[in-house]
This record gives C-alpha cells, structure tokens and sequence, in this order.
C-alpha cells in the first residue's frame, strides 16, 4: 500500500518524511511494547503504536522500520521528530486509536506480520 | 576497532543513543544490513536493560573483520536467578520503565537469539556483565 494512500485512510498528520510518500509498504505491525518490535525479522514494515516517546523511534532505528504511525494523536516531541528524520523515516500520526486504525488498514489490504 | 560508551541508570532519554553509534559505525565500514540488525537489536536491548534496572554502566564494542564482540557491565541489584530472568515473560521491571514501552520479559531472550556466542554473569548488589558476539561472515 502506497504510505499517501495510508496517510489518507487514517486522516494522519505527516511529522516528518513526506519525500517518501511514494513508497510502498506492504506488512504493518501493531504494538505498545518494543521487546516485541525488536523481535520482528521482516523489514519493510508500518509500525502502529500508542507509545509515543523517543524509545518508539529508537525501536524502529534498530529495527530498520521505516514506516512510524502513532495513534490517538499523541504529542511528538521535537527530539522524536528529529531523530525519526535523521533516520529517513515517515513519522505519522493519526486521531484514531489503534483498533481503528488497524482496522481500516486491514481492511484495505496491508497484511499482518503473525 | 573499539567503540567505548557510559551508561547511566534510568536515562530514558538517552537510552538507545550508545546502540546508535554502534549501528552508524558498522553501516560505514559496509557490514551487511543483517549482521548490523542482530547487532544493534541485541545491543539496544541490553543498554536498555541498564538504563532500565542497573544503576550505571559500561559498554565496549570490539569491531573486528570476523566479528563484532560486545561486553556490557553494569553496577546495579544483579539478577538473583539468571534462569528465570531468561525465561519469555518475566519481568521485574517498574511502572516508570513500562511507561517507556519495555518490561514484557522478552529481551534477554531476543539478546540471545541474535547472537553467536551469549554468556551472562551476575552478582546480586554488585551488578551483571553481558558477553555476546556475533559473528561476520559472507553467506549471511
Ligand atoms: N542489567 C540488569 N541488571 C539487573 N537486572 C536485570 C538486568 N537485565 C535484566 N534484568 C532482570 O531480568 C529481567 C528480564 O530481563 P528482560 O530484558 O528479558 O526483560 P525486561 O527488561 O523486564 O523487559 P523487556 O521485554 O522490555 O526487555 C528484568 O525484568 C530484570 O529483573
Ligand atoms: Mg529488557
């Protein structure tokens, strides 16, 4: 699924990343708990989290997952902005909260890791 | 090549940066985008385990054409039993650290399953020493 299609579908807010609208990105993982993130062997991947801190980016650093959307539109500091850009990442956030947005991306055909 | 870090204790904000500088360094010297994830998941995942129940800590990362071998010691409670502290789903940790999106129990696992070689001491008051390496090799 193309990450504007995501973006639309979710009504999100793009913090930072949008030279990478384009791209494509086919499984999504959801999660509040970043042992299981780091547990995942697939790459290109959405991350869905409600746990907004600068920990959820590193996750993501480390796991070479580019794509970040955070739920229930939850404050993004500015440090999280910048090290989500310094690592070329789409950082998104959206007012629904995690079931919905899992829901409607489902829906529209991103596939689940398990 | 060596790579030396200080850790502090219960510094969520800086929690990850050690394991960062560690991912850029290996990217820069063209270790294959596998090798660096098993590395750096596993090194993020006991510099947070320091942050997260030690008090302070250290962190020495020895590149080497073969390998990467990675030593972490922290003064902090110990683990009282390394075998169930191992175990998926056991968890000390305290409300501040869940707040932060850790304490399922999973880490030391995950550690152990993207590395080569794991061994873990421990020392209750005193504090745990982490050895682990992965190892460079073509075909990976
Ligand atoms: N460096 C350490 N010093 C003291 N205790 C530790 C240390 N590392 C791990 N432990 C103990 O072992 C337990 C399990 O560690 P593990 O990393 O597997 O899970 P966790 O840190 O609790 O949660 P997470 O899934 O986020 O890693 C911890 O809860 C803690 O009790
Ligand atoms: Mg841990």
């Amino acid at each position: 699924m193309k990450i504007s299609d995501i973006v639309s579908a979710i009504d999100g807010t793009i913090i930072c990343g949008s030279q990478y609208l384009e791209n494509n990105v086919e499984n999504a993982f959801a999660s509040d708990l970043m042992s299981d993130v780091l547990t995942l062997k697939l790459q290109n991947l959405l991350l869905v989290t409600g746990l907004s801190n600068i920990q959820s980016i590193r996750t993501a650093e480390m796991s070479d997952i580019q794509y970040v959307l955070i739920v229930r539109n939850k404050e993004v500091t500015a440090d999280m902005a910048n090290l989500a850009e310094e690592s070329n990442m789409v950082l998104i956030k959206s007012p629904y909260s995690m079931f919905k947005v899992s829901g409607i991306l489902y829906q529209k055909g991103l596939k689940p890791v398990y | 090549m060596r790579l030396n870090f200080n850790i502090e204790g219960g510094d969520f904000t800086k929690a990850g940066s050690a394991s960062s500088q560690v991912k850029k360094t290996l990217k820069q010297i063209n270790v294959s985008p596998t090798i660096i994830k098993r590395v750096v998941v596993a090194l993020y995942e006991a510099e947070v385990n320091i942050v997260a129940h030690a008090f302070r800590g250290n962190i020495s990362v020895d590149i080497e054409p073969e390998q990467v071998h990675v030593q972490l010691t922290d003064e902090g409670p110990g683990i009282p039993d390394i075998d169930r502290a191992m175990q998926k789903g056991f968890s000390t940790a305290s409300p501040k650290v869940r707040e932060m999106g850790f304490g399922a129990g999973m880490g030391l696992s995950n550690i152990r399953d993207n590395v080569d070689t794991f061994k873990i001491t421990s020392e209750v008051n005193k504090g745990t020493t982490l050895d682990m390496t992965v190892l460079i090799s073509d075909n990976q």
